[in-house]
């Protein structure tokens, strides 16, 4: 069952037409990934689903409802959860009130300290921190701290932009251990990545955006094997 | 001279009965003609008067600093409302009240709350309507847009102001509604009840603010809206409510500073468009900056900080440059620390 169902969509940035008739899939359950070069208009996406960016043309679905028009502090509300490209976490709050502003747009207090536990759970770094100003973490804890506010959010769909974005390797493999037990506990991710290799590893499904088109798009272990993926973005000759 | 602050209350040891001065010229006779001073009773004295300005000159601040801090422009309407909130308060108690504005009349003790709350009604809902109309349909505009449309609003509000259908052009003698009682007396100074309820309301006010900001989710989500409003959207704040309340907020503090102010300085209700109002405001938006625009602790001290310096410099320097100390210390923290004493650098993240 779809959980996000895209068709057609255009986005412009002015005269930049940055999406040309994206159509894309999000099954329930799954872990799904863009993956594409810089600039070929993967956050743009994100940003669209959010509601961020408002599409030219094209049609947004999300269980049943359309997305297009809303803002996005509804769409917020309708369970869809953004941890943006390049972190942004609010660096004039604690780690604790980052995590409290996650969940800002629910009101079951029992619900949300349950899930607040679990995320220090899966983050025990945090715990650790609570306290502690956000601007003091180091780059994979920010990346860890943005992960987690999205996840109080207690999302259906997570968008997440660039995981891995200027973290050391392992630290790399700690944060996608952790997606996907975000994934098995039930939370249907879209995963937008430029390390193709560790994305499409973890994914179930994958879209391959180039220049603001999709060029491919098949299930993430035959996208892993084709030749043409392998050579543009898996570094093998 | 543009002040409208009636000079240092002189106030010899001894002075059982001493009526406080109304008007600038009086007050800068007496204390011409002062007897000598005893110097505890001139610090106390000056004190006094200086955080009790200071206060007023915080609430505004206030206004400022959060809708900078929200919007990242400087609302130049925003001393227009202190002008409304004061005026409002006239007209409410005059006009609808029916409270006589001769001298020695006295008004029942509920009026003045009555009034105080109408007036930072009437101002939140002005700041409502500004911010719906004028403002957010240039949300997107470029900043300078924005700020030319303030100036637009700020001479918009002080000219239909001074028309007859409104306030008029003439200035207007607050009535007491505090009544003008003396608390006691401390090293000699006489402690009115309207310096007390002054002093009071804002640290009430500010605490209140305080509170608000740092110990709510709505205070939360105004926190997250200054720091990237984008990143606040995808929280799921609604950022288009969160900055109607700020201005609403806002502009409910400059009413509640301009209903003080005429509390204490009955006869500074000069007409809307009067230069007194501006030099007012502009000291207001000098305590934001002072404090760190954008930093809502940074605009309390500010403020405090700046009627202070203005008052000291006044009784123990020379009064005449009353505004010199004032605009001085502003050179000096643009010189030196120019994100204010309380703002911090901001950063850009790559």
């Amino acid at each position: 069952m779809a959980l996000l169902e895209i068709r057609d969509l255009d986005v412009h940035y002015g005269a930049i037409h940055a999406l040309q008739g994206i159509a894309l899939t999000v099954a329930a359950g799954q872990i799904v990934t863009l993956i594409g070069a810089n600039g070929a208009g993967k956050s743009t996406t994100l940003r669209t689903i959010s509601g961020l960016r408002r599409p030219t043309a094209g049609t947004l679905v999300f269980d049943g409802q359309s997305l297009v028009g809303k803002p996005p502090h509804e769409i917020v509300r309708l369970g869809i959860a953004h941890a943006p490209e390049g972190r942004g976490i609010f660096a004039n709050f604690t780690v604790a009130e980052n995590l409290e502003i996650g969940a800002y747009a629910r009101h079951d207090k029992a619900g949300i300290a349950a899930d607040r536990e679990r995320v220090l759970t899966l983050f025990p770094r945090l715990r650790e921190r609570l306290q502690q100003s956000a601007a003091t973490l180091s780059g994979g804890e920010q990346q860890m701290l943005a992960i987690a506010r999205a996840v109080l959010a207690r999302p259906r769909l997570l968008l997440l932009d660039e995981p891995s974005l200027g973290l050391a390797p392992q630290v790399v493999q700690t944060i996608f251990q952790i997606i996907r037990e975000i994934n098995a506990a039930g939370t249907t991710i879209l995963l937008v990545e430029q390390n193709a290799h560790m994305a499409l590893q973890t994914a179930h499904y994958g879209y391959v955006l180039e220049v603001g088109r999709i060029v491919m798009h098949a299930p993430a272990n035959e996208l892993e094997r084709s030749d043409e993926v392998r050579r543009a973005y898996l570094g093998v000759a | 001279m543009g002040s409208v602050f009636p000079g240092l209350r002189c106030a010899p040891p001894g002075a059982a009965i001493w009526r406080p001065l109304r008007g600038l010229g009086r007050g800068l006779g007496a204390l011409a003609v002062c007897p000598s001073y005893v110097p505890v009773t001139k610090l106390v004295q000056t004190l006094l008067d200086g955080l009790a300005v200071g206060g007023l000159y915080a609430l505004i601040a206030l206004g400022y600093t959060m809708v900078y801090g929200i919007l990242k422009f400087i609302n130049f309407a925003h001393s227009d409302i202190f002008v409304l909130g004061a005026w409002i308060s006239w007209v409410f108690a005059v006009r609808v009240l029916g409270v006589p504005d001769s001298a020695g009349a006295t008004a029942p003790g509920w009026t003045g709350p009555l009034v105080f709350l109408v007036a930072m009604t009437a101002c939140g809902t002005a700041g409502f309507l500004i911010e719906r109309f004028a403002y957010k349909p240039l949300r997107n505009a470029p900043r300078l847009n924005v700020l030319i449309t303030a100036i637009g609003v700020s001479l918009l509000l002080q000219n239909t102001g001074q028309l007859r259908v409104f306030f008029g052009p003439y200035p207007k003698s607050m009535p007491l509604l505090v009544p003008d009682v003396t608390l006691g007396y401390l090293a000699g100074v006489r402690v009115p009840l309207v310096d007390v309820i002054v002093l009071g309301t804002v640290v009430v006010l500010m605490l209140g603010l305080e509170g608000l900001i740092f110990r709510t989710k709505l205070g939360r989500g105004m926190r997250a809206v200054s720091f990237n409003t984008s990143l606040a959207a995808l929280m799921g704040v609604n950022v288009s409510a969160v900055i109607s309340f700020t201005f609403v907020l806002g502009s409910a503090l400059a009413a509640a500073a301009g209903f003080l102010f005429v509390m204490k300085y009955p006869a500074g209700l000069k007409q809307p468009a009067d230069t007194s109002w501006m030099m007012l405001g502009l000291k207001a938006f000098v305590a934001a900056v002072v404090g760190g625009i954008g930093n809502v602790r940074g605009a309390m001290l500010g403020g405090m900080l700046i009627g202070l310096l203005e008052f000291f410099g006044v009784a123990y320097f020379e009064p005449l440059y009353r505004d010199v100390y004032v605009f001085s210390l502003l050179i000096l923290v643009l010189l030196f620390r120019p994100t204010g004493l309380l703002g911090r650098a901001t950063v850009e993240k790559v």
